[in-house]
């Protein structure tokens, strides 16, 4: 792409954002926040924005991510209390009101069309613009594997902040010399280790004190709990019940609903009859919302059956009611062959002259539709009451909802408020904002009665914003030298629908960006002598979103791939292909390295076993994984055990680490051996587990994981970055155990 | 009107014999720790005791359950104490999204009733409920702890 091209889709964006979005805030702030902005009660004195004290001695930080199991309410904590050098135990978490000091200025980053690896001044201008977006008209959302990333440096100040005032509080209140004090394990303590004041205490003593410039932050060597194991925040809750999900909200006069969404894409609902000729017992109204109809009544499960049994629908087919796969993919491979690129970039130089002595290898891959299947369904709940809405929502993004309920409610934001309960899963899907159109829908013509809007999970897999279907074609031209062949070139054609030019359309309604999804066309860490991709973008009804990891999830799986038959062709081990192209890149060689190393790469296995390695850096991470799969009787894929290296820069909490690396194998897994969304007549062929399956325990492999320091500064996500190398893992694991290659997700034997 | 023991309190209610165990609880009762995943029992995330053995509440009809014992997640801990399988699991830090692990600890407290020394394959057998998060290392190791902490270990 050429530099003024790039500039221009900035520009786009910039402009779009400020058109469609106006009413963002528009005046960049320093993030720390005011002392009074974080929900004060009575007991409790504000330090900034993120961390206040209670008479309790209680230390409670903000949290504006989404906890849905990836820990970050225990990381983010983490880092205030470090440098604040208060007790774990004295640490509470709770969700800050909406404020821009909240927002994630790194998802916004991650979101444009560049490949992390390119550096020079136009992409530094491009992460810029895009950091000043996240301030002034950015999201606060979850997601892209940011949470960590975005708070390193905030949240630290924060910390770092309200140490300084309570340190001068307890001066003030002791009157002794600030230089005198310091805070040691949760309380005010003087130089000679003598008591001077808990932070319960000084809750009366920092009103009135000045701000002044944050201290600086501790080096790695003085961090006392970053970088340990500290136990999650959230455990004893989800252990016992306790936890509140987005389906355990009750409110007084709580109605539920059911709904059925069009069974194709697209459609609407345009009436309906009802087949007793009135509502039975228990069901207060039908409502048609965004995409569907909706029955609201006591018990969900009895709108279900009446949407069953009771309810004929007079739909508004979508506008392509016959669709089908086998129509899609030929539609694909005829992008393939003869698209126009919306991206195309090049790397290494060209190499024109062709000889006799040349050969290609060619090989095309493909990756199917693939739902979330968060273990929560989809769900929300809302009120309409004469001062505005009230939102409960298991959702990785606030302002969206709160946009999303503005609009449906007619009413302006400031009218909205969202609270984010603990999410069962996200992985994406909980970005989107249909459920809350539904929701604020059924609450409007229900005013003052909360309505919890709960998909079935058949709604869920039949009506998600899916992970695009994509293909792939992978070309290399060996040359042979003396008798051994040597790498000239390779490229790389790829055909996927874009979640990031949907996105912006179907939640803001932003006009759309034909671009293709960023991660989707990130640069291969290798040093081949020249590299070209052609990007495709299709068109097409059929929703697509964020799945964990997002175009890494099939471009992972199509490049390691590739790079293993590339191995074979050029009579190497998959190893050392890829340690040998790893030139000048020591991290991806050292996470490489001690994946091979710890897995045991080239010791023996039993026949019909076979190790397989794949290597992809995402989200700022870098990870390897070595999958050892067995293959007993020709047809059923068994992964026995998985080695994962990862380096992401400073550690927080390295059994969050450990714990998301396994979580990520696990998606990836369930995904690589099950995974596969079809469509027949415009509509998805599956509808619950036991068509759309997942890992359970006993396929789950046996995993270890190693975190690898390469004393990188930069902090790196975990959220995704485990999931894209363990599907080429397998695959290419199932090749060295039968000489098979699987080219297509999810992998089956009887495709070889 | 049903009667029906729930967490040793019985409760009269009106509900239709068909209707699901998992929905009267939540629903009417306001028992909301066994969580709705499949509602075709797929994914055990319902999974409650009747009668202490696992069933997954959302293909059981509230009408089986009368006259016997419905135990869920909260009325697990006995006098303030966490159960053995709790406490395994927080030794262990298991949860991630959570959602499925009501229901992975009532299987396990099960399992663990009928065959106190599991081996990991009976473990596989036995707990055949979906974690999206992918939790399942660190379940087999909660599981082996609460059979050890079960059998007496400190
Ligand atoms: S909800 Fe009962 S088994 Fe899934
Ligand atoms: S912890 Fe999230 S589904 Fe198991």
């Amino acid at each position: 792409m050429s530099l003024g091209r790039r500039l221009a889709i900035i520009g786009g964006f910039v402009g779009a954002g400020v058109l469609g979005v106006g009413f963002w805030f528009a005046r960049e702030r320093d993030r720390l926040g005011d002392r009074r902005l974080f929900n004060l009660k009575p007991d409790e004195a504000g330090l900034n924005g993120w961390v206040k004290i209670g008479r309790d001695d209680s230390v409670t930080v903000a949290i504006p991510r989404a906890e849905m199991g990836q820990g970050v309410q225990t990381a983010l904590a983490m880092l205030v209390a470090e440098e604040l050098d208060a007790r774990w135990d004295q640490i509470r978490v709770e969700e800050p009101p909406e404020s821009v000091v909240y927002r994630n200025v790194d998802i916004l980053i991650d979101s444009l069309p560049f490949s992390p690896e390119e550096s020079g001044s136009v992409v530094e201008a491009a992460h810029w613009i895009a950091g000043k977006l996240g301030g002034v008209l950015g999201v606060n959302a979850t997601g892209g594997s940011t949470s960590v990333r975005d708070a390193w440096l905030p949240m630290r100040t924060a910390g770092a902040v309200a140490r300084d005032l309570l340190l001068r509080a307890a001066s003030r209140k002791a009157g002794l010399p600030v230089t005198d004090l310091a805070i040691v394990d949760g309380e005010v303590r003087k130089r000679d280790g003598a008591k001077v004041a808990t932070f319960g205490a000084l809750v009366d003593s920092v009103e009135g004190l000045a701000e002044r410039p944050p201290p600086p932050l501790k080096k790695p060597a003085e961090f006392k709990l970053i970088g340990k194991p500290l136990p999650r925040l959230d455990i004893l809750a989800k252990v016992t019940g306790r936890a509140t999900f987005g389906i355990d909200v009750r409110q007084p006069g709580l109605l539920y609903a059911a709904v059925r969404n069009s069974p194709t894409f697209g459609g609407e609902a345009l009436g309906f009859t009802l087949k007793q000729g009135k509502l039975p017992k228990g069901i207060e109204k039908v409502v048609i919302v965004p995409g569907g109809i909706a029955a609201v009544g006591t018990s969900w499960w009895k709108a279900e059956r009446f949407l069953d049994e009771g309810v004929e629908v007079k739909w508004q087919p979508g506008p392509a009611p016959g669709l089908d796969t086998p129509g899609l993919w030929k539609r694909y491979e005829d992008l393939l062959e003869n698209g126009e690129p919306a991206l195309t970039r090049t790397l290494g130089t060209v190499v024109t002259t062709t000889s006799d002595r040349q050969q290609t290898l060619t090989a095309a891959y493909r990756a199917p539709y693939l739902a979330h299947t968060t273990l929560e369904p989809m769900n929300c709940t809302a009120r309409v009451g004469p001062t505005g809405v009230e939102v409960w929502m298991p959702n990785q993004s606030p302002t969206l909802m709160r946009l999303a309920a503005a609009r449906t409610a007619g009413v302006p934001q400031d009218r909205v408020s969202v609270h984010t309960t603990f999410l069962g899963g996200g992985f994406g899907r909980r970005a989107e904002v249909d459920l809350v159109r539904q929701a604020v829908s059924c609450a409007l013509v229900l005013p003052e009665r909360p309505v919890q809007v709960l998909w079935s999970r058949e709604e869920d897999i039949r009506h998600d914003c899916y992970r695009p279907m994509a293909l792939a074609r992978w070309r290399a031209v060996l040359e042979m030298a003396g008798d051994k062949p040597k790498l000239v070139s390779v490229a790389k054609r790829q055909v996927a629908q874009s979640p990031s030019e949907q996105f912006p359309v179907r939640t803001v309604g932003l006009p759309a960006q034909k671009q293709p999804e960023g991660n989707a066309v990130e640069n291969p860490p290798y040093a081949f002598p020249h590299y070209q991709l052609d990007a495709m973008v299709a068109d097409g009804v059929v929703p697509v979103g964020f799945w964990r990891s997002v175009g890494h999830s099939h471009t992972a799986f199509f490049d390691e791939s590739f790079i293993d038959e590339l191995a074979s062709a050029l009579k190497k081990d998959p190893f050392d292909l890829r340690r040998d192209l790893l030139v000048g890149r020591p991290r991806h060689l050292k996470v490489l390295e001690t994946a091979a190393r710890e897995a045991g790469w080239g010791t023996p296995l039993p026949p019909g076993s076979g190790r397989g390695i794949a290597l992809r850096a995402s989200f700022g991470s870098i990870v390897a994984q070595v999958a050892e799969v067995s293959v007993p009787d020709g047809r059923s894929i068994a992964v026995k055990r998985v080695t994962c290296a990862i380096d992401c820069g400073p550690v927080v909490n390295p059994a969050i680490v450990r714990a998301q690396m396994e979580s990520g194998i696990i998606y990836g897994l369930s995904a690589a051996l099950f995974g596969e969304i079809t469509l027949t007549n415009g509509r998805v062929e599956q509808g619950n587990f036991p068509d759309y399956d997942a890992v359970r325990l006993a396929e789950a492999p046996v995993m270890a994981v190693h975190l690898v320091d390469s004393g990188a500064t930069d902090i790196g996500g975990v959220g995704e970055p485990g999931t894209p190398p363990i599907a080429p893992a397998v695959a290419n694991a199932i090749f060295a155990a039968t000489g098979k290659r699987l080219r297509s997700l999810p992998l089956r034997m009887a495709d070889g | 009107m049903i009667s029906l023991s729930v967490n040793g309190q019985v409760h009269e209610i009106d509900v239709e014999p068909d209707k699901p165990l998992l929905w009267v609880l939540r629903e009417d009762l306001n028992v909301v720790g066994p969580k709705f995943g499949c509602g075709v029992s797929a994914c055990g995330a319902c999974t409650v005791h009747v009668e202490r053995s696992a069933v997954r509440s959302c293909s059981f009809a509230v009408a089986d359950a009368v006259g016997k014992t419905v135990v869920t997640i909260e009325g697990l801990s006995q006098d303030g104490q966490l159960h053995a399988v709790q406490r395994a699991w927080i030794e262990n830090q298991v949860p991630q999204c959570g959602y499925c692990q009501p229901g992975f600890i009532m299987a396990t407290v099960a399992l663990l009733r009928e065959n106190p020394k599991p081996s990991d394959t009976d473990i596989d057998d036995a707990l055949s409920n979906i974690c999206r998060c992918g939790t399942y290392s660190a379940i087999r190791r909660a599981v082996h702890r609460a059979a050890a902490i079960l059998g007496g270990a400190p």
